[in-house]
């Protein structure tokens, strides 16, 4: 083995440190704080939320350790090294030969969305001090939302997917409580349930996913890997194998894929998300921006070589999950220009955004997608606090923004401008952070050569920057209305009333101006249009296609795959991953190009970007403060018009077709159906029966019953009246006499059965 | 193997139970005797497993622990209605019976 390595000068042993060989603690610090604040969580000074936030800090620090340390493992390797995830694992049980193990998977996707979902999580839990304070179930709503940051760190360095799968159900039931928070108005609980319906019918998926893959991989890497079928290492190694067969791997992956289109609300299982809306506002950020959302795209990221493989990423003409990207670009985009609630807006942009990730991820551009999710997170929780904002202080915890705000950009300065930021970040004007992720995800799906689903994107950011030139239009400009003009239709018993529109506090702006901070710079770690060196993400993230031969892993007996040692000449020569079976090792993961970039591409989607900018503005201004006679009731006057508006508002009636059509169909025929049958068959057989037994009963009685019944039964009753008198002393009603009873009967009947046996 | 030592174990706790049931006047005190007895059979039940390497221990044992808990919950919510009704969770006071 030293020689081996002193050989091959590549395996420079990689840096690593306390940070990551303990990853593991990042999810259970919240675990645990969830179950003491769900203890005594009532009992204390602050009702607990102390300890939700006290563990999202112990969170944060632990994963900015570990990202930290990640870097610094990075930097040890060599370029052309693969650097290996640190991986621990130890069995959590065994059944019939199954074994289950728990551990922690850490390379450079996950320290990076470990880092995103307890940074948001801390600043979301701060907000919530102040945003709940007083809420009728203030402690349990910290304990749900640790508990939720929780399922999704779990789920994040899992090592295997069985604990995968138990993050990913953790964040649906949590999502479900949280997004139910307010259960006492019926809508809110018709919400929650949806969302938990509607996640759930993906999450078949899963399971079918994951047993396939399991039973498909398993023996491949055990035999080459001394790993489990579950194991998130092995799968993806098996799957670059050239061992899989081309059938069961795509039925696998579109399995996985169809999990991933419920948790991320992809069309056409969208329509959860914005009805998750129902919920107090810090949980719309966090479920929007890090967590539960993000998960789904986060499997298809984390098992890329599935998807790869499985559904043919970088073929011609597009695969699933390009398509399905693609259509939800679009379609949720158009959905947001009829919303009047803001955070329905936002919804409908988070969707729509996921859509860009699942795009990027289809088309090959696995980094792009991924640092997407990095900088969609900072602003799109900016956005979703900021609308939390003006409804807390200044429109009555109204979100309309029609009817309840407008011009509240001089009265909430600090709110405008982190909304302005994060809102240029989301529209990817150059230079905030959505620039270099969005703008990156487009132009590299063209350069894989998808020129259409590279034109989808491009209108998908025009249609983006439109509808929230609109949302922030209607917001913070023109006059006020409504409640943010101060005149409250339920102004008497509301204490906000009084002082009328108003900048919100401390805890409040402080999480908005740290990730407006972060909404503006965060792009800045792979900044393409700058060279190579800034190209930071791409170093520390994107794991390197080689081909590993020495696969000694940590923890996992079994043995070591000993094959030749590649030459100097071999490990500069272009990867094999992904396009041809390995044949020296195996691969963690496909080789993927990336666009050179160009500032000709991205002026033309800037320019795109502005024209939506400039176009939806003048027609907001015409239509909602000019009150312009050529727009204003439009859609009423124009039929086309017309239908589409209301095909959008009803949001392409999904809604009808899922509750009425499709569980119509399936329940009402069925009801229907049984009802017929127990009316028509079973009665009909019942009443021949019974009148066929009356008459057998008549003869029976005149002859047996009389004579031979009734005299055996006199008999046995006088015989049972004296045994009931003499056991009389046994029934007490004493409970505890009969349990003695009981017992010395068990007890005799135990030593009858030693003394047969023996 | 310590396998004596858990038998032995199980033993006193099942003892402990059946004393507790026929002993105790408390109708969530004598829940709590019976969790007893069930646990004292878990414990054989696992020891078993363990000598004869096989996992179907282990499943029963499960399978108690859950039947158990609903248990528990029924025994529980009678506990609760009773008292509702007689102000009294004193078994012996239940009885109606003139025997």
């Amino acid at each position: 083995m030293n020689l081996l390595a002193a050989e091959t000068e590549i395996l420079a042993p990689l840096a690593s440190g306390w940070f990551l060989d303990n990853a593991w603690l990042i999810p259970v610090v919240p675990a645990i704080a969830f179950a003491l604040i769900i203890l005594i969580g009532k009992r204390l000074p602050m009702k607990g939320s102390e300890l939700g936030v006290a563990s999202m800090l112990a969170s944060l620090v632990l994963s900015a350790g570990a990202a930290y340390q990640w870097i610094q493992r990075v930097n040890s390797a060599t370029e052309e090294q693969f650097v290996e995830p640190v991986i621990k694992s130890w069995s959590w049980w065994r059944s019939g030969g199954f074994d289950f193990g728990i551990g922690q998977h850490i390379d450079g996707l996950s320290v990076v969305v470990l880092f995103v979902v307890a940074f948001i999580s801390t600043l979301v839990q701060i907000y919530s001090l102040e945003y709940l304070r007083g809420d009728r179930r203030y402690t349990h709503f910290f304990a749900a939302l640790t508990l939720f940051s929780g399922g999704m760190l779990a789920m994040v360095l899992a090592d295997n997917m069985i604990l995968f799968l138990l993050g990913w159900e953790i964040m649906g039931l949590c999502s479900f409580m949280l997004i139910g928070h307010w259960w006492e108005e019926d809508a809110n609980s018709r919400a929650a349930l949806k969302a938990f319906f509607t996640v759930r019918t993906g999450d078949v998926g899963l399971l079918v996913g994951i047993s396939m893959l399991y039973f498909a991989a398993n023996d491949w890497t055990q035999e080459n890997l001394g790993l489990s079928g579950f194991s998130i290492r092995g799968i993806s190694a098996w799957a670059l194998s050239g061992e899989p067969n081309s059938t069961v791997i795509m039925v696998a992956a579109i399995a996985l894929f169809i999990a991933s289109i419920g948790k991320s609300g992809q069309f056409p299982l969208h329509t959860w998300l914005p009805d998750a809306m129902a919920g107090p506002t810090p949980v719309s950020s966090l479920l929007h921006s890090s967590t539960m959302v993000v998960a789904g795209v986060f499997l298809v990221a984390r098992l890329y070589p599935v998807f790869f493989v499985g559904l043919d990423i970088l073929g011609s003409g597009g695969n699933l999950i390009m398509f399905i990207g693609a259509i939800t670009i679009v379609i949720s985009a158009a959905l947001a220009f009829v919303q009047n609630d803001i955070k329905r807006v936002l919804a409908y942009s988070t969707v729509s955004q996921l859509g860009y990730m699942m795009l990027g991820l289809g088309a090959g551009a696995w980094l792009p997608a991924v640092f997407h999710i990095f900088t969609h997170a900072f602003f799109k929780a900016c956005l979703f606090l900021g609308a939390g904002s003006i409804s807390h202080s200044a429109s009555h915890h109204s979100f309309d923004m029609k009817s309840d705000m407008g011009g509240l950009r001089k009265v909430m300065p600090i709110t405008f401008t982190t909304w302005i930021i994060s809102t240029l970040a989301l529209c990817g004007v150059f230079p905030f952070s959505g620039f270099f992720s969005k703008d990156e995800i487009i132009d590299n799906v063209g350069n894989n050569g998808y020129n259409t689903f590279m034109i989808i994107g491009l209108v998908g950011a025009f249609m983006t920057a439109a509808y929230m030139t609109r949302a922030t239009y209607l917001t913070f400009f023109g006059e006020p209305r409504g409640a943010s003009a101060g005149h409250s239709s339920h102004e008497s018993h509301d204490a906000h009333a009084s002082h009328g529109p108003h900048e919100s506090g401390l805890l409040i702006t402080a999480p908005l101006m740290i990730l407006s901070v972060l909404a503006l710079g965060s792009g800045l770690l792979n900044a393409t249009p700058f060279g190579e060196s800034w190209e930071r993400m791409k170093l520390w993230v994107e794991p390197r296609a080689v081909e590993v031969v020495d696969s000694t892993y940590p923890g996992g007996p079994g043995e070591s795959l000993f094959i030749d040692v590649p030459s100097a000449e071999d490990s500069h020569s272009k990867s094999v991953c992904g396009t041809a079976t390995p044949e020296k090792g195996v691969c963690y993961a496909p080789q993927l190009e990336h666009a050179k970039f160009k500032w000709s591409k991205a002026m033309l989607s800037m320019v795109i970007v502005f024209l939506g900018m400039a176009m939806s503005w003048i027609l907001s201004m015409l239509l909602f403060t000019k009150r312009d006679a050529r727009l204003v009731g439009l859609t009423q006057r124009i039929k086309i018009l017309g239908v589409g508006h209301n095909f959008l508002v009803n949001k392409y009636y999904l809604d009808d077709l899922y509750e009425k059509v499709i569980v119509r169909s399936v329940a009402y025929p069925i009801s229907r159906a049984a009802y017929w049958f127990n009316q028509n068959i079973l009665d009909g057989i019942l009443h021949s029966i019974s009148s066929l037994t009356r008459k057998l009963s008549g003869w029976v009685y005149q002859n047996i019953d009389k004579r031979v019944v009734d005299g055996t039964v006199n008999n046995s009753a006088t015989f049972t009246k004296s045994v009931g008198t003499a056991a009389q002393p046994t029934q007490s009603g004493k409970v505890g006499q009969y349990g003695a009873l009981l017992f010395s009967a068990a007890a005799v009947a135990a030593l009858v059965l030693v003394i047969i046996n023996t | 193997m310590f396998v004596n030592q858990f038998l032995f174990l199980a033993a006193v706790l099942f003892c402990i139970g059946v004393y507790g049931v026929i002993a105790r006047k408390n109708a969530v005190l004598m829940l709590m005797s019976i969790e007893l007895i069930l646990n004292s059979v878990n414990i054989n039940f696992l020891t078993f497993a363990m000598r004869n390497g096989s996992t179907d221990g282990h499943t029963f044992a499960l399978y108690i622990i859950a039947v158990a808990a609903a248990e528990v919950g029924v025994g529980l919510g009678l506990v609760l209605l009773v008292y509702r009704n007689k102000k009294t969770i004193s078994v012996d006071d239940l009885s109606e019976m003139r025997g």
